[in-house]
């Protein structure tokens, strides 16, 4: 990995209250499968994003476990029914151990 | 329906003059004093909008001669039907007698006689012509002219310009709406340059940008014609990335889209569209399959396979039009509409007889002007050939008979792969082969010429995938054109049989043996859809070899055994 | 182009050829899983529970456009109430080297059981996708997806 994982996210910032949202999200990284191998023959060793996760004032909306046949600078989109004002986090979390965060403001009404 | 009589009334007296040989006893005048202007553009106007639709011009803005398909065959459900009919079938299904115009404009066989009776068809400036005079008749405020695509490549002034020449044509022509497949092969960024400047608009709802799965353009259009309003959606073809080079539109995803499309039309419908227009690239099969699934389009105006019908097929409330390619026809589609619907739809395919038709003068002064930097380039004489060289036909073309000649001659290879385009023009016997003849048959943005080593094995699969692309029982799994055509190599196909066992009896040509699966062979190909291909444009490689041989003679290709149809 | 051949493998020859495989950065000579390892994943989570057709809308391309970034869109028709709603979604590919491509969870948060996101695919296969509902009932849909070697358009 030569750039830390950058996460972008898209999210309207209102909606009407029982409105359905689209929440569409990409972060970049290379999700190396552990199934090529390299120059000489040796398998590259495995690492990809393997979770996904979103949630809303601290409350579990939605996740993702991604496996290895994801595709490089994955993508991921899901749909949220709005119904108060409040606060997105979205997770992702490396083979690594590492986490990358993102926050969404979003304004009901 | 009138059109079909009244064109068959207009060419009855040429038709009853033929013999089977279709050159009649008094040859071309006596047709072309039965065959008039008037008689090409008489339609009894009905309800409040008229459509004029073409497709697949492929850059032609001069009149040419585009022989139809003698083998086209239809697969699965298609199997037997229209448009995959050829010659004394498809006559016998349109009612058409041989020998007549119609069986000229429409069916392969007799075409060397009837071309020389009958002429050359299309040029932008006659199809201008039958554009005003319907919009003189109706009214252009009922008129609405669309364009299915494959509009900005295909010749050689299109290449240089970069599709700018076909661009002002259509915008003099005053164009309301196209959408496009080869279109995209000048590139993203120059697309949406042109986009951004024609006067017409660049519909297609299949279409999203890789990062965000975002429209690209504009899915559809609304048009008020007559007091109605006419919603176009437009179709790009949804192979486009698989069928051309996706490193020139890196960023973009195509797609059939059905649901999407489905939405479309709903939108359309609720923002008070009485007719709903699908015009599309998705090629004829693919678009009678759509036209089961996806409710309330009520014409679908079809590309991209070429496929010309004087009739219109219907699925369900949809009737499907076909157009035909390279400016022979113009369809026109007189809709009436009752309580904010389609009431009723009359049809005509207009043959474009550039003998017959007016060239518009405006038009004429500026295709002229398009073509002056290049005219004496493309004029210029490279060999003549004895036969008769044309490229349509699900195995091969005579003309790609040349090209794969031209390889394997210039490029001293074993075998030779010509890819199966629909598109340019063919030459009668005896003609000249200018740099026009083989600029239309080769202008592409991807032509180097490779020569590489494949194995039997590589070559078996790469027919047997490419054969899945054209005769997979489900027109939505297929993709791209017609069959690749091989110099230097037969091989017999079942077409009825499943993907990895259509293909058998691979024979080296020259030395009669089976191929070897294991065993590499030098092969020439173009049209590559890989970035960084290397070797000389294919139309020098065909230059050279013509200039060479001086007189080309093509031998009948019975190299390609068919069952299973 | 000739000298460099030997080095490649088979399917890479074949994308050197007009007509370019899509997907073949994924190494050729694994072994794929099949039905059979996609059936043992399904019993590792689900045991031998029935299951129904139905309710799963999966939107896939017929065709693959490139082998390394198919998209995929499922959609599971539910009222996404507390009381009903989708627990749990599974995509599996029967025609890659590991059978596993996704697992969605959602909640009744989310309105509507829908998730897209972007797959590789080493080669034509069929794709199957599981839901399980929030009463413990799964459904199963499944989709051919074509990865072919392309070129020759028309």
């Amino acid at each position: 990995m030569t750039t830390k994982p950058t996460p972008r996210v898209r999210v309207p910032a209102k909606a009407a209250a029982g409105e359905m949202i689209e929440i569409k999200t990409l972060i970049s990284h290379e999700m190396e499968s552990g199934q090529r191998k390299d120059a000489e023959g040796k398998t590259i060793p495995r690492k990809i994003i393997n979770k996904f996760s979103a949630s809303f004032n601290g409350k579990p909306v939605f996740s993702a476990d991604w496996y290895s046949a994801i595709s490089a600078n994955p993508y991921q989109s899901f749909f949220f029914k709005a119904t108060e004002s409040g606060e997105f986090t979205f997770i992702w979390k490396d083979d690594d151990g590492s986490e990358y965060t993102a926050k969404n403001k979003l304004t009901v009404g | 329906m009138i059109s079909r009589r009244d064109f068959l009334q207009a060419t009855a007296v040429a038709a009853a003059l033929t013999t089977t040989s279709g050159l009649g006893p008094l040859g071309r005048a006596a047709a072309q004093q039965t065959l008039s202007q008037a008689d090409i553009l008489r339609f009894e106007p009905q309800g409040q909008v008229t459509i004029l639709h073409v497709a697949d011009i492929h850059a032609q803005l001069m009149p040419l001669q585009f022989r139809e398909p003698a083998v086209n065959l239809g697969i699965g459900e298609a199997k037997g039907l229209p448009p995959h009919l050829t010659d004394a079938a498809f006559r016998e299904h349109f009612k058409i007698a041989a020998g007549s115009a119609d069986a000229f404009a429409l069916t392969s066989d007799d075409f060397v006689s009837l071309a020389r009776n009958y002429g050359r068809m299309g040029g932008l400036d006659r199809i201008a012509t039958l554009v005003k005079a319907v919009r003189a008749e109706r009214g252009a405020d009922k008129v609405l002219l669309l364009d299915g695509g494959d509009t900005w490549q295909g010749s050689w002034s299109s290449l240089q310009t970069k599709g700018q020449d076909m661009v002002e044509v259509m915008s003099a022509l005053k164009l309301d709406a196209m959408t496009s497949h080869w279109e995209f092969t000048l590139g993203a960024e120059r697309v949406k340059e042109i986009v951004e400047a024609a006067p017409f608009a660049f519909l297609a709802q299949n279409i999203r940008d890789k990062e965000w799965n975002e429209p690209v353009f504009p899915p559809r259009k609304v048009f008020e014609k007559g007091g109605v309003k006419v919603a176009v959606i437009g179709q790009a073809l949804p192979r486009t990335a698989v069928a051309n080079p996706r490193w020139m539109f890196p960023d973009w995803e195509f797609g059939i889209r059905e649901d999407e499309l489905q939405k479309q039309v709903e939108e359309a419908r609720a923002e008070g569209a009485a007719i709903v227009v699908l015009l599309s690239h998705d090629g004829f099969d693919v678009d009678r399959k759509l036209a089961s699934r996806v409710k309330g389009i009520d014409v679908i105006l079809t590309a991209h396979t070429h496929d010309a019908m004087p009739g219109l097929i219907r699925v369900g409330q949809t009737a499907l039009v076909a157009s035909g390619s390279h400016g022979k026809f113009v369809s026109r589609l007189d809709i009436a509409v009752k309580d904010g619907k389609v009431a009723d739809i009359r049809f005509k395919l207009m043959p474009v007889f550039a003998d017959a038709i007016a060239p518009d003068p405006e038009m004429a002064a500026l295709v002229t002007k398009l073509r002056a930097p290049y005219a004496a380039e493309l004029a210029k004489e490279i060999g003549r050939t004895e036969s008769l060289l044309y490229r349509r036909g699900n195995f091969n073309g005579s003309f790609d008979d040349l090209i794969c000649d031209a390889m394997l001659s210039q490029r001293d290879a074993e075998i030779a792969l010509s890819p199966g385009f629909r598109w340019g023009g063919s030459l009668l016997p005896d003609e000249a082969i200018t740099w026009e003849a083989i600029s239309n048959a080769t202008a592409i943005t991807y032509p180097n010429c490779y020569r590489m080593e494949m194995t039997g094995a590589q070559l078996k699969e790469i027919l047997e995938d490419v054969a899945d692309n054209i005769f997979h029982p489900d027109p939505y799994f297929q993709g791209g054109g017609d069959m690749v055509r091989i110099g230097g190599m037969g091989y017999a196909i079942d077409v009825g049989k499943p993907m990895g066992s259509r293909i058998s009896g691979l024979t080296h040509l020259k030395s009669g043996k089976p191929i070897d699966a294991s065993r590499k062979y030098v092969v020439a190909g173009w049209a590559s859809v890989n970035e960084g291909t290397q070797g000389p444009p294919i139309w020098d490689v065909v230059r050279d070899h013509v200039a060479a041989t001086k007189t080309i003679i093509i031998k009948p290709n019975d190299a390609v055994k068919v069952s299973g149809a | 182009m000739q000298t460099q051949l030997s080095t490649l493998s088979r399917r890479d020859a074949v994308k050197a050829a007009a007509w370019a495989l899509a997907a073949a950065a994924i190494a050729p000579k694994l072994a794929f899983a099949d039905e059979k390892a996609v059936a043992a994943e399904i019993k590792k989570l689900y045991g031998d529970k029935p299951m129904a057709s139905g309710k799963i809308k999966l939107d896939v391309p017929e065709i693959a456009e490139n082998g390394l970034v198919v998209p995929i869109n499922v959609e599971i028709e539910s009222p996404m109430t507390e009381a009903d709603y989708v627990k749990a979604v599974h995509v599996f590919a029967e025609g890659n080297p590991q059978p596993g491509v996704v697992s969605y969870q959602f909640t009744p948060a989310c309105g509507k059981a829908s998730a897209a996101t972007r797959m590789r695919l080493a080669q034509t296969q069929d794709i199957i996708c599981i839901a399980e509902m929030s009463n413990g009932a799964l459904h199963t849909a499944k989709a051919n997806i074509k990865v072919t070697i392309g070129g020759c358009g028309g």
